[in-house]
């Protein structure tokens, strides 16, 4: 018996503590970086965060006063991005896990939706280009860009609301109908409330994509400085993450409190967006009656 | 004794190719318990599901014969499933109440219908409840999530919500496969109370069952009817020595 852990690595207990130590270092050393960066960004940003700056338009070549018109904007892309997508994302989630039979046709489909995921988002711009801002006439406007983010955001949506709804127990499914439940009855009443808290997963992470792009959004709808609100879909609009390249990078004598500031802006727009889906999941989990 | 359902010739293939029925034929009797046995992988399942559609939903290559209820083939692919549905019951073998209240559990197979009547429902649901011995336990929390009730409530629920659609038939696929004795024992009485008004076919769980409730029995093997008789018949003469060897016990 005492030969048995001659060998430091071959004594169960020692090995499990070694396993134990590595893996919780290796989740810390991930998370580092972010909260990292986080707190960076709260110590740079923060002293920029007054009133005049959430709400004032920008002065002095955007040297001074506020962003207003860029987190309105971004406000306008994300809910317009939300509207074209999410009814059409679930709608083909729902098609994909419910009533689409195994066949090539569909195994192709879901394989180039999966490969759209992994579309560098300038191209996506570009695509917008063509499509939206010059052979539809939309013109460099919000429609334009939230178009373009919609294409973008459509994969994720669809693929994470697909795995929500086959996360469904196929018995639910037999159940219903066994009762004379038509399909529809039963993706409605059983499955996608089941699924909700899931899809919401999904559709936020794709809106927060969404919120944070400059590449599509790029040629498509935002503009380099527009002291006034857009007053209309088919108007140009300023949004946080251009904003953030233009002033890092285009404005000469930027005080980096205010690039700071409105990354700040930028992270704390999600964060909400998160929170809000947060609060939603929970309460329907609460409402699960089972 | 009137004939409620007539198979004919009954085949069925999936598409691995695993469980099938072969030829086969049964006729079942109204207001009788007949009781499917047999060893696990014979077909009785298959053959239950084959009653009311719902091996639409699995992967089936191929259903042959024909299985006429109150003559009219349900085989037919222009027929009324819903509606077939509707008469022809199903309880599972495990309690699977849908993810709703204990109220809306029984009330779904007419809300699916289109019952809006509140009053109408309320109805239903008590009366559904009484039959299937649950509404003396859960008439105080109808609005409680299903998931809430013991397994044996949850299976008895689970007859009720079958109950509410007032179908003709039931089928009950080993319904008390996941339950105490005690569980067990309120559902064989509810099935004694039931055949009054209903055709019931169940595929029980051990023969004990099938001899505790049975009017008739069918002995399921490797997806053929080896033998089709009284209760009585089967347990104390059965013809062929398969019957004879799975309820003695030699195999199954």
């Amino acid at each position: 018996m005492k030969n048995n852990h001659r060998y430091l690595f071959l004594n169960p207990k020692i090995t499990e503590k070694i396993g134990t130590v590595a893996l919780t270092a290796v989740a810390f050393l991930t998370v580092a970086p972010i909260i990292a960066i986080v707190i960076y960004i709260i110590y740079l940003g923060a002293p920029a965060i007054t009133w005049e700056f959430l709400t004032a338009m920008p002065r002095d070549g955007m040297r001074a006063g506020g962003i207003w018109p860029a987190i309105v904007g971004t406000f306008y892309l994300t809910m317009g991005t939300a509207i074209f997508s999410v009814p059409l994302g679930v709608a083909a989630a729902i098609y994909l896990s419910e009533y689409a039979k195994d066949n090539p046709l569909t195994r192709n489909i879901r394989l180039a939706i999966i490969n759209l995921a992994g579309i560098p988002s300038v191209v996506y711009g570009l695509f917008g280009l063509g499509l939206f801002v010059v052979f539809l006439n939309f013109g460099t406007s919000i429609l334009s860009a939230s178009l373009t983010l919609s294409i973008m955001t459509l994969p994720v949506i669809i693929t994470t609301t697909e795995e929500a709804l086959r996360a469904v127990p196929q018995s639910f499914r037999v159940v219903s109908t066994s009762l004379g439940a038509t399909k529809w009855q039963t993706i409605r009443r059983v499955i996608l409330p089941q699924a909700l808290p899931g899809i919401l997963t999904g559709v936020v992470l794709g809106l927060e994509r969404a919120a944070g792009e400059t590449a599509p959004i790029l040629f498509t709808g935002a503009a380099f400085f527009l002291p006034r609100l857009p007053n209309s879909p088919l108007d140009a609009t300023m949004a946080l993450p251009y904003h953030l390249f233009v002033i890092s990078t285009q404005v000469p004598g930027m005080p980096i409190k205010i690039q700071y500031g409105t990354v700040l802006v930028l992270m704390m727009f999600v964060l909400i967006m998160n929170l809000i889906v947060t609060l939603i999941r929970s309460r329907a989990r609460a409402r699960r009656q089972w | 004794m009137k004939d409620k359902i007539i198979v004919e010739n009954l085949g069925l293939k999936y598409t691995d190719g695993t469980e099938s029925l072969f030829g086969v034929n049964l006729r079942i009797q109204a207001n009788r318990i007949t009781a499917l046995i047999g060893p696990a992988g014979g077909g009785k399942s298959t053959f239950l599901r084959a009653l009311n559609r719902l091996n639409d939903l699995a992967d089936v290559a191929e259903t042959s014969g024909k299985v006429l209820i109150d003559g009219v083939n349900v085989l037919d692919p222009d027929l009324d499933v819903i509606a077939l549905r509707r008469k022809v019951g199903i309880v599972f073998s495990r309690p699977l109440p849908l993810p709703l209240t204990i109220y809306k559990n029984v009330a779904y197979g007419l809300e699916v219908a289109g019952e809006k009547k509140r009053a109408v429902l309320d109805e239903a649901v008590e009366r559904a409840l009484r039959l299937a011995q649950l509404w003396d336990e859960v008439n105080d929390r109808l609005n409680d999530p299903a998931v809430a009730l013991s397994g044996g409530q949850q299976q008895r629920l689970c007859l009720a919500r079958t109950l509410a659609l007032k179908p003709e038939i039931i089928l009950l696929d080993e319904p008390t496969s996941a339950l105490d004795p005690i569980a067990t024992l309120k559902i064989e009485d509810s099935l004694d109370m039931l055949k009054e008004e209903y055709t019931i076919i169940i595929a029980p769980h051990n023969t004990q069952q099938a001899a505790r409730v049975a009017d008739r029995v069918a002995f399921f093997l490797q997806g053929q009817v080896i033998e089709y008789d009284t209760t009585a018949n089967i347990y104390t003469r059965p013809k062929d020595s398969r019957t004879q060897d799975y309820i003695t016990g030699k195999f199954g």
